[in-house]
């Protein structure tokens, strides 16, 4: 498995810290309470096939990017910049 | 039929005419006091100790492909009772204590082998922490000993202890951890369950779960839908799979961990040896392949396969402990799915919906914990209380932030464990 840093371009895994799920786009405020809390740090869907998640590349740029990635057949199918996901958001 | 050293040569005597298949074959009945969803080890431990300790045989276990053929097969097959926290110590010294035993409870070799673990460290504080932990094992009544490098090289000569960047200071020895033969646990609990009338039901996946106002009613599978009081998922790494049927999201991420074993060698180690700076572990099988492994790839996946970087990170750790072996070949390699729980620690508990039970968060730990395990959750199933030594593994730990169980001391997050 390699991934595309969109400032980089392709590299080694190695290069890159594996943070988990794209929920951390999706932070509560810290009066959301237990269950919003709990949902934001503990409980993820889990589920096989197509997911996103949040990498770091460590070794490379720092940037934080959003992998869209298959989690049966190891394919990635592209990356993004957190920090623009996060803008296209607000 | 029951085993025995003289059917053993009876049988020898006679052509091995007389052996029966192991277990049954039913089709599946359209109701069951209690359904597993899962036939891997702690599924059917499950079912065995329903059937054995609280005299619940009408049960079905359903398993979508065969039955060992997840994890139960999968793994390096260690067994041990090294951990310190309270709610962990006491499962998994009350789970060794069910190896022990296993065999005869079975009737059935799982050869389970106490050939011991060594924990090497490889700096004063990893001593520390040894001799603590090792404290720690003997206060829960389990064994621990100390060992100095005088010791060690008695026991695993060929270690390369004064290498440059770890040397070995010493390691923590438990004499009655071991391994045992994994697949043969397996048969050994879907037999025993077998034999007292548990529905094995392979070749049969759930892909649905019934649930009217919170009480759960029964499941709908590939074989058509079957009724039940109660049902307990025991799916390792699929847990989040069959768990999303009920409505609910686990706080689990399912993880590949590899595993790798070589050609068959001479006997050279009779111990289970785990190195703390190279995050690596080895054993060698009584069919002479050396079994190791180490950390998971680190990343989420369902693949069942990992990739190259910790394939090379896991050899690289094999030749700098033991140079000895590097010039074995690496005969197979394969991945297995962890339900990483977040705090890493298993879960097993009651759910939000009547008569729904989960198991889940082994971690890359479960094989140990096998007949624990399935001993533990029988019992919360049977009575609807927690077993005394597994009242901590509570699903709502994440919820309140309270008993959250990081053994590690790392955090209690989705990637640090």
């Amino acid at each position: 498995m390699r991934l595309s840093c969109p400032i980089c371009g392709e590299r080694d895994i190695r290069e890159f810290y594996y943070q988990g799920a794209d929920v951390a786009l999706n932070r509560p405020a810290p009066d959301a309470g237990d269950d919003a809390w709990q949902d934001y740090v503990y409980l993820r869907d889990n589920q096989p096939g197509e997911h996103r998640d949040l990498w770091q590349h460590e070794s490379g740029c720092g940037s934080w990017i959003v992998v869209s990635r298959n989690t049966v057949t190891h394919e990635v199918s592209g990356a993004k910049l957190a920090k623009e996901m996060k803008r296209a958001k607000a | 039929m029951r085993f025995s050293g003289l059917r053993v040569l009876k049988e020898g005597l006679t052509g091995n005419k007389g052996w029966t298949p192991h277990w049954r074959n039913p089709e599946p009945k359209a109701e069951y006091d209690v359904i597993i969803i899962g036939g891997g080890g702690h599924g059917l431990a499950t079912a065995h100790y329903l059937a054995s300790v609280h005299g619940i045989t009408n049960v079905a276990v359903l398993e979508k492909g065969y039955l060992g053929g997840g994890n139960v097969g999968r793994n390096t097959t260690i067994v041990r009772a090294n951990y310190g926290l309270p709610g962990n110590s006491e499962f998994y010294s009350h789970s060794l204590k069910l190896w022990e035993g296993l065999e005869e409870d079975l009737n059935y070799n799982v050869m389970h082998s106490q050939r011991g673990i060594i924990n090497l460290f490889n700096s004063d504080g990893s001593r520390d922490a040894a001799a603590r932990r090792g404290n720690q094992m003997v206060s829960q009544g389990d064994d621990a000993q100390l060992l100095d490098t005088a010791a060690l090289r008695k026991m695993l000569p060929y270690l390369d202890f004064d290498q440059a960047r770890f040397p070995i200071y010493g390691g923590l020895y438990h004499p009655r951890g071991g391994t045992a033969r994994h697949d043969a646990v397996a048969w050994g609990f879907a037999r025993a369950a077998d034999q007292r009338g548990v529905d094995l039901i392979q070749q049969c996946e759930v892909t649905g779960i019934d649930v009217v106002d919170c009480v759960v009613k029964g499941v709908q599978t590939t074989r058509g839908p079957i009724r039940a009081k109660k049902i307990g998922i025991t799916a390792a790494g699929r847990s989040s799979e069959v768990a999303a049927m009920a409505g609910m999201r686990l706080p689990i991420e399912s993880h590949v961990l590899q595993a790798f074993v070589t050609e068959g060698l001479k006997p050279m180690i009779d111990t289970v040896i785990t190195y703390e700076a190279g995050h690596f572990y080895i054993s060698q099988s009584d069919k002479g392949g050396l079994v190791f492994g180490g950390s998971l790839d680190l990343y989420s996946s369902y693949a069942s396969r990992g990739n190259l970087p910790m394939a090379e990170h896991v050899i690289e750790s094999a030749c700098t402990l033991m140079p000895a072996i590097t010039k074995a070949k690496v005969l197979r390699s394969w991945g297995g799915i962890m339900d990483m729980s977040a705090d890493g620690s298993p879960i097993i508990d009651k759910t939000h919906v009547d008569g729904l039970y989960v198991n889940c968060g082994w971690c890359y730990g479960g094989f140990k914990a096998t007949p624990g395990s399935g001993h533990v959750f029988a019992h919360l199933m049977a009575t609807d209380n927690p077993h005394p030594v597994a009242t901590k593994h509570r699903l709502d730990r994440f919820r309140t932030g309270v008993g959250i169980m990081d053994e590690e001391a790392s955090g209690s997050q989705h990637n640090l464990h």
